[in-house]
């Protein structure tokens, strides 16, 4: 009893150190965040009002305006996901489910992790000569946005790909067993049972699309005036900032910090709006997948004894 | 009643990769009657039950060499169309496995496969499906819920209508009451019982008073042969072969 006293308190001092430290760290880790989010919270609430969201910058009054970078950045991440969503998804099923070649996924898995770590400068670079030159899409909106649907494929890719796999197998044997094709045990089975996994990659992607600012300065302009968005060709020629670069562009240009930081805090209330959405959308479709097709007779038929 | 031979193996072989999981299997097994089949854990009942429907061939490097044949046509020829083997050739898994969707859409996921479509006759098939299954009463309420919050037992046998949903014309059951407890186990039994008369059952157990039970038919598997096949009377009575007769009486495995 004796001999083992000490290693016991040796080992009550070792387990409470250890979880000192990751207390601290996670303390650490809650107070930064808390921090940044306050502090950005308190420069650029006071500049923040009703007149900023909703106007455009006016050089003649010397007032900033973010409605133009809202609608940008809206509407960036809407046509970098649609690019990116169905490409991703689709090469994520193709990879995990009809692939028969072990290497081929092997070698596209290590594609999009090295992808995934590129800075995203180099994409930029890969825009502008792909997407600006080579395609004639020139600054632009769609150029951008574009560029930002390559750079978050991998992100899409992966996730979906992570899910898909976790999928069980007894889901897929039992949808074969009664004769189900390969396609439609996808689209039924398991797709459906994957839907939070893909929501979370579009999270990811749109997050990363939200916070971008180097790719979209050399694809997508840096104007901070009005776009139209009335004709498709207004959309198809549409150029300008999103928050991220207008943040930049108010801060580096016109050194207008109250405006910087107004739009710093409009950008992440954006992104917790994003993320926000996407989660409720996610248990909506997953929610709604499962009840999918329901026979209105049914429901009939459950008052009485056999309908 | 004269046995017709419904499914029929000769000298049939199956390998993973290098590995030889069967060994010149040749077998009748008869229509319209419950065939089990018994043996140690690891000697190849779940190969020879899952060659039978082809589920094997979602395992790459698995092959088949040999004869089986379904009412006369290989299973293995290369025109067969799978899908429709196995919409005619049902199963029932170890674990039960219903989609994570609601009671109805399980049972009506099969026909709705095959191309069913029309909302009467698909409420008739589950209400048939679940009825044949022995579990129409405990879920006509709550056809709407989500099958995963039945009880395990209520699982299986939903499983079991969901097969029965494509009106299969062999069942196949791979220690489909092993995962369960006792009572739901019995109701499996009843069920296959009474299902014997419209279907031909083919099922893997490690019971051995389940087999002597229900079945008509027992086959004795041994490291990936065919020991010994017989009426299970005559097996469990009987055995003709040393080794079967050490298995049954639980000497070994
Ligand atoms: N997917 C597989 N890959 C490789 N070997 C397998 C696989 N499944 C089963 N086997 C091997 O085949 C043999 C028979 O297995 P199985 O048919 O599952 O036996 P049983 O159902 O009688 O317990 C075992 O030796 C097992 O290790
Ligand atoms: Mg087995």
């Amino acid at each position: 009893m004796a001999r083992n006293a000490r290693p016991a308190l040796r080992r009550q001092l070792y387990s409470a150190a250890v979880r000192l430290l990751v207390w601290l760290s996670a303390s650490v880790c809650c107070c930064l965040l808390a921090v940044l989010i306050g502090y950005i919270c308190w420069r650029g609430l006071p500049g923040l009002s009703w007149e900023l969201l909703t106007s455009e910058e006016s050089l003649l009054q010397g007032t900033a305006g973010l409605l133009p970078s809202l609608l940008n950045t809206l509407c960036v991440v809407a046509v970098s996901l649609a690019a990116a969503l169905p490409l991703g998804v689709g090469a994520a099923i193709y990879l995990t489910e009809y692939a028969r070649s072990r290497r081929l996924t092997a070698a596209v898995e290590f594609a999009s992790e090295v992808l995934s770590g590129i800075p995203s400068i180099l994409y930029a670079l890969v825009g502008v000569i792909v997407f600006c030159s080579a395609l004639g899409l020139q600054k632009t909106l769609l150029a951008g946005s574009l560029t930002l649907a390559i750079m978050t494929l991998p992100t899409i890719l992966r996730t979906t790909q992570e899910s898909l796999r976790t999928v069980p197998r007894s889901y897929r044997e039992g949808a074969l067993s009664l004769g189900s094709g390969r396609w439609r045990m996808i689209a039924t089975v398991v797709l459906p049972s994957c839907v939070d996994g893909i929501v979370t990659g579009c999270i990811l992607a749109a997050g990363r699309v939200v916070g971008e600012s180097a790719v979209l300065m050399y694809t997508a302009g840096l104007s901070t005036a009005m776009q139209d968005f009335s004709t498709i060709q207004g959309i198809m020629r549409a150029s300008g900032s999103t928050l991220a670069v207008a943040l930049y562009v108010y801060a580096k240009e016109r050194a207008d910090f109250a405006a910087a930081f107004a739009a710093a805090t409009v950008l992440l209330a954006l992104s917790a709006l994003i993320n926000l959405a996407a989660r409720l959308a996610g248990r909506r479709l997953g929610r709604r997948q499962r009840r999918k097709k329901h026979p209105a007779a049914l429901t009939r038929r459950q008052g009485g004894p056999h309908g | 009643m004269a046995e017709r031979t419904i499914l029929a193996a000769r000298d049939l072989d199956f390998y993973y990769g290098e590995v030889q999981a069967l060994r010149h299997i040749s077998i009748n097994i008869p229509a319209a009657r419950v065939t089990a089949f018994i043996g140690p854990s690891g000697c190849g009942k779940s190969t020879f039950l899952r060659t039978i429907n082809r589920m094997n061939d979602l395992i790459p490097a698995a092959r088949a060499a040999g004869s089986l044949t379904f009412r006369g046509q290989e299973i293995y020829a290369p025109d067969v169309d799978v899908t429709d083997l196995r919409r005619r050739v049902g199963m029932v898994f170890q674990k039960p496995n219903p989609f994570p969707m609601s009671v109805y859409d399980n049972v009506a996921y099969g026909p709705r496969t095959h191309g069913i479509r029309d909302r009467r006759r698909l409420d008739l098939i589950v209400e048939e499906s679940l009825r044949a299954a022995a579990i129409w009463d405990e879920v006509k309420d709550r056809l709407k819920k989500s099958a995963m919050s039945l009880s395990g037992g209520q699982q299986q046998r939903l499983c079991i209508a969901r097969a029965l949903a494509v009106e299969p014309e062999v069942l196949l059951m791979d220690e489909a009451t092993s995962a369960l407890d006792t009572i739901s186990a019995a109701r499996i039994e009843d069920l296959t019982l009474e299902l014997r008369e419209r279907f031909t059952i083919v099922m893997v157990t490690h019971n051995m008073q389940q087999a002597a039970r229900i079945s008509d038919k027992t086959a004795f598997f041994l490291a990936g042969e065919l020991i010994e096949f017989g009426n299970t009377e005559r097996i469990f009575s009987m055995p003709r072969d040393k080794r079967t007769e050490d298995y049954i009486t639980g000497r070994f495995g």
